[in-house]
């Protein structure tokens, strides 16, 4: 094969050469499109399961049965986790958390990469160490539950908000973005004697919308599946995410998988509330639906800011 | 006004000339202050708040700064019972074992994956694989634990599978199986991550250029020896930056999947740092010695970024600075 094609022209050489190369590419062909073959099975077919066991009608067990279609579809599943009181107010609370908190992040992160995209700026280097500090070392978990308690945050909403009001990974990918702007657009403005504010509001903001998708999209994600300050902040049932939620599911879940046969037994006859497989998939493709809707959005704008990440890198 | 000397003082100052500029660049500052703002309280304070790791702090019902320069000092009393205790050795063992497996797992396979995804000529294919390959990494780790859960579960699909083959004669009991747990995680995170991650890797391998294959074909390269001498070399330094990037974060294990998947049962290998120090702070109320458990694992975590960093930096790479 080394020798290259051409000196291999002899005359029974001619077929075997042919039923090498093709031979080649085929085995190469076999083993790419196999493991991209298992790859998208494996990325794919875990979501079909839930989707079609939530389908399935949550009376009739299944037995693990691999099922590639509902065996008795039914709709009663959703019926049941769409008109359950805890779970529509998870649902609030999670839309209400993204509508608020978005804006305010996309505000937040936009203004300080705007003003750290101008290295002129007096005490630059200090501000900007000040924010990258935060992101290689934190006080813990502890400290900062503590100081949340201080600030008057557990079991508000707010919590919700603030803490996570900014993120400095963001900020740098916004920056990167708006340092990429021709300075003549800035320079135009100032000349016409804006001041800075107005530039980045008229100026500035309205170039940034590719990368101000991007992170609009990071953030709605980011909030829609947030469970974590909701488990450890908030203990109102008012205030629990749906994330939270399905926490709470799987929890009772493991829980009930631990005991054995017949303390199951025992709870079933004493009408303990375990969730059925069905109401337990159901509630995943709830908290997954958000994010396979707007998936096509997000490929079409995270690519962008994969890759001002990837080149920052 | 003050006497004389003060306002000359002053005036002098207003003309220096740094702080004229600042007073020019007024409103950039007005835009740094929520940021400003929000890592002061949410960054520093509880960096400040780490103090209480050293001292036996009792939450009184008031104001945490009060109470808390109030405790007892006890030095590294906190530090000391971990170090020494049994549980130092599971719960270190725990995270750098899972931490090491999944960082092995899932480096090699998004460059595989970015490899084969190069080589595929159908589009429609190629765009099919890419889309769902990437998804995981969107839906959060509760989604992605009850997928998990329920795939593993005594008589779900994976033990379905496994009885048909006649590899084990009835279910397996996956996640109470503590030896198991991690390659769970470490499966489970490149479930999650790989398809994103290979991204990276594409796009480096989309920077080659297209004569350097032309080339090697010409010189009798079969698309093996292509990938091997022409593409790998070349992607070289994108995956020696990922791969010391990666290893910089070995302490960072995450959180949510140890915490999600693991359970009473296999708690003595799914324990890492942060669940360890999760369940004696939040759930046992022994918050001096959680808080000093973290602040061991963010100081450990640190010098290692900032080492790796370091390293990046001298090989002649950018770094994230």
């Amino acid at each position: 094969m080394e020798n290259g094609a051409a000196r291999r022209y002899k005359s029974g050489a001619v077929s075997e050469w042919l039923r090498e190369t093709i031979v080649e590419k085929m085995v190469a062909n076999i083993v790419i499109y196999g493991f991209l073959l298992i790859l998208f099975a494996v990325t794919f077919f875990p979501f079909w399961h839930i989707f079609v066991l939530s389908l399935n009608d949550a009376s009739v067990p299944t037995y693990g049965q691999l099922m590639l279609w509902p065996s008795d579809f039914s709709l009663e599943s959703y019926r049941t986790v769409l008109q359950d009181q805890e779970i529509l107010n998870s649902i609030v609370v999670t839309v209400a958390r993204t509508v608020i908190g978005v804006p305010l992040t996309l505000a937040c992160v936009s203004m300080v990469a705007y003003a750290l995209s101008k290295r002129e700026l007096v005490g630059w280097r200090g501000i900007n160490l000040y924010f990258v500090f935060t992101m290689y070392f934190s006080g813990g978990l502890i400290p900062t539950y503590m100081v949340v308690r201080s600030l008057n945050l557990i079991d508000s909403f707010w919590v919700f908000i603030f803490p996570g009001i900014m993120s400095v990974f963001w900020m740098i990918l916004v920056r990167t973005y708006m340092e990429g702007l021709p300075k003549e657009m800035e320079e135009a403005a100032e000349i016409e004697g804006a001041n800075d504010i107005r530039i980045f509001l008229n100026v500035i903001i309205p170039v940034c919308t590719p990368v101000l998708a991007s992170i609009t999209l990071f953030s709605a994600i980011s909030h829609w599946n947030a469970w974590y300050d909701s488990y450890i902040y908030t203990y109102k049932p008012a205030l629990k995410t749906l994330s939270a939620v399905l926490v709470k599911i799987l929890n009772q879940f493991q829980t009930n998988d631990m005991l054995n046969a017949a303390q199951q037994l025992a709870n079933e006859q004493r009408k303990m509330p375990v969730s059925s497989e069905s109401i337990r998939m159901t509630v995943t493709m709830v908290a997954t639906l958000p994010i396979i809707i707007v998936y096509p959005l997000l490929q079409k704008y995270f690519l962008k800011g994969m890759l001002i990440g990837a080149v920052k890198s | 006004m003050g006497f004389k000397g003060e306002s000359n003082v002053g005036m002098t100052l207003l003309k220096h000339p740094a702080i004229k500029k600042m007073v020019r660049q007024r409103f950039v500052y007005l835009l740094l202050i929520p940021g400003v703002v929000w890592a002061a309280l949410f960054s520093y304070a509880p960096m400040v708040g780490l103090y209480m790791a050293f001292t036996d702090y009792k939450p009184a019902l008031g104001d945490f700064w009060n109470s808390l320069f109030n405790a007892e000092f006890v030095g590294f009393q906190w530090f000391d019972f971990f170090f020494s205790g049994r549980d130092f050795g599971q719960v270190m063992r725990n995270t750098l074992a899972s931490s090491v497996l999944t960082l092995t797992i899932g480096f090699i396979l998004p460059i595989l994956i970015a490899i084969m995804l190069n080589e595929v000529r159908l589009n429609w294919f190629k765009r099919v694989v890419q889309t769902t390959s990437y998804f995981p990494f969107f839906i959060s780790w509760v989604v992605a634990a009850s997928i998990v859960i329920t795939l593993l579960s005594a008589e779900g699909p994976v033990n379905q599978l496994l009885m048909k083959i006649g590899a084990v004669e009835q279910g397996v009991l996956f996640l109470q199986e503590g030896k198991l747990f991690w390659i769970i995680i470490a499966l489970s995170n490149a479930w999650k991550d790989m398809g994103y991650n290979s991204i990276m890797y594409l796009a480096a391998i989309a920077a080659v250029p297209p004569a350097l294959f032309e080339a090697a074909k010409m010189d009798g390269a079969g698309r093996m020896r292509q990938i091997w001498h022409v593409l790998l070399p070349m992607i070289r330094p994108t995956i020696i930056i990922l791969l010391i990037l990666n290893i910089g974060n070995l302490m960072n294990t995450g959180f949510d999947q140890y915490f999600l998947l693991g359970n009473s049962l296999n708690r003595s290998y799914s324990d890492v740092v942060d669940t360890y120090a999760f369940r004696y702070g939040i759930q046992n109320g022994m918050f001096s010695y959680a808080a000093a458990v973290s602040m061991f694992k963010a100081i450990i975590a640190f010098i290692l970024v900032v080492s790796v960093n370091g390293i990046a930096k001298k090989m002649g790479q950018t770094h994230l600075f």
